[in-house]
């Protein structure tokens, strides 16, 4: 069996489960997305070499999600555990994945490596905005399947 | 005012509809998308109505539909590997050759003016030019590996045997046939993109080229044959290539398409940020460093990213478009 690349990762505390408040049961309300329910979304992948989550490893964190509303725009910054991590790619396709299915189509969602800490940074970055390469890469079953295992929770 | 009119709006398949074609005589035209399908519509009194259905001719997505010059054949593109090339000798539309060679993805084909020659590329980063041998028979003349990564689109020149292809890579490249040796050799490079170039389109002479990236600009660029004019620097004989423009700040994310109409002179666009715009160039500019004024701007033209649009060859500025939303939209360009 392939050893991990980061064989020892530190892992960190679970953030609290988001409380449901009087307005969240409003039907009526026209509530915006925020911060944390995108950060709910992809908080729970799973790390493609470990039985963790993404949150765990601090591979997502809340603070690393933009959200604009009015734009209809998402951008999502992960953080790989290690610098040449060779799971970036498929970290990443699996954030960018769990977006489109879970928001409406009307949202762009961008999914980019944190700044400065990937040597692939701007090979990876570059791979994951390309449309045509994902379309094809999700046709891919057994990439699909491995996928589909990243973001079903742990 | 110059304004886009929307003459129909079609669901034309299921999932992202990724690239529509212009029969040459401008009452039909054929789509392709995620779906695996092939639609060809035609116009009836009622509108715009899907006439056949190709199905079966691939095992993945679709990624680009071409109809030859004479309108006899259609080609198809697929990431499953194939270009299929399909006719109705036998009364119907049948796909009676297939063209296998590249390692994966196909991504685009294109037929030269005269009908004699094919274009493909793909994933495999290579270009290959495929000539028309008999009935049912293609046979490769050429397989080019210009690029270092993958090619994203063949379109020929208007008039001449001359391919150029976009790339993953940020270049263009221009190619030609060697008349001593017949081989097919790359003759030009265009570097200025920042990132992958989309797709390429030739003005109606073939001497200028638009290019559009997710860089998000559009790029001219303008041939400077050996002893020109202006005495732009040439080596070896062939042209070299010069961009003599770039729009930039009018796209808010990359776009996917361009088509320069050959008979207004009217550069569209569609790009990811759903919008559909209209470029004209101004009159009397410089031809050596011309000037391209935004006239029109179509907002929310899909729900989704844009992905192709085509002018209809027969002049009359009706303007096809499809999207990520399985949406196929004809448009009326007026100029008011």
């Amino acid at each position: 069996m392939k050893v991990a690349d980061n064989v020892n990762p530190n892992v960190y505390e679970k953030g609290s489960v988001r409380e449901v408040t009087k307005s969240d049961l409003d039907e009526e309300l026209n509530d915006d997305f925020d911060q944390r329910e995108i950060f709910d979304i992809i908080r729970n992948i799973s790390d493609p070499e470990h039985p963790l989550t993404l949150e765990e490893l601090r591979v997502v964190e809340e603070s690393n999600v933009i959200i604009d509303n009015k734009n209809n725009l998402v951008h999502v910054y992960f953080t790989p555990t290690i610098p040449h991590c060779s799971m970036a790619t498929l970290i990443g396709l699996s954030i960018r994945v769990q977006l489109l299915r879970a928001l409406p189509s009307r949202f762009k969602v961008t999914v980019e490596v944190t700044e400065g800490t990937h040597v692939s940074e701007h090979a990876v970055n570059k791979q994951l905005a390309d449309k045509e390469r994902i379309a094809a890469a999700l046709e891919n079953n057994n990439l699909v399947q491995i996928i589909n295992q990243c973001v079903r929770s742990v | 005012m110059a304004k886009l009119e929307l003459l129909q709006s079609i669901n034309a398949h299921k999932g992202i509809v990724w690239n529509v074609s212009w029969h040459p005589n401008g009452n039909i035209f054929a789509s392709c998308g995620e779906d695996k399908v092939i639609n060809l519509w035609s116009k009836e009194n009622q509108g715009w109505a899907v006439k056949t259905m190709l199905v079966d001719g691939h095992q993945r997505t679709i990624r680009e539909v071409a109809w030859s010059p004479c309108g006899n054949f259609l080609a198809s593109a697929s990431f499953d590997g194939t270009t299929a090339i399909w006719d109705k000798k036998s009364g119907q539309f049948e796909c009676n050759a297939t063209l296998e060679g590249h390692e994966n993805e196909v991504k685009s084909v294109a037929w030269s003016p005269s009908g004699q020659l094919l274009a493909t590329c793909g994933r495999d980063k290579s270009v290959w030019v495929w000539e028309v041998a008999g009935d049912d028979e293609y046979v490769c003349e050429a397989v080019l590996n210009a690029h270092n990564q993958d090619v994203k689109k063949v379109v020929w020149h208007p008039s001449l045997e001359v391919l150029a292809s976009a790339s993953y890579d940020n270049t263009v490249k221009i190619y030609k046939e060697d008349q001593l040796d017949s081989d097919w050799n790359c003759v030009a490079t265009l570097e200025s993109h920042e990132t992958t170039v989309w797709s390429l389109t030739f003005d109606k002479t073939g001497e200028r080229l638009a290019t559009c990236s997710a860089d998000n600009t559009v790029k001219i660029w303008k041939e400077y044959k050996p002893n020109n004019e202006l005495g732009v620097s040439v080596s070896d004989k062939e042209s070299s290539w010069k961009c003599i423009c770039t729009l930039s700040g009018y796209h808010t994310r990359a776009i996917y398409d361009i088509a320069w109409c050959h008979h207004s002179g009217l550069i569209a666009t569609a790009s990811g940020d759903d919008i559909i715009r209209i470029f004209k160039e101004a009159e009397d500019c410089d031809p050596d460093a011309p000037t391209f004024d935004l006239i029109c701007k179509k907002y929310d033209a899909h729900s989704q990213d844009v992905n192709c649009v085509k002018w209809n060859p027969t002049a009359n500025n009706e303007l096809v478009s499809c999207s990520d939303d399985g949406q196929i939209k004809i448009w009326k360009f007026l100029d008011e």
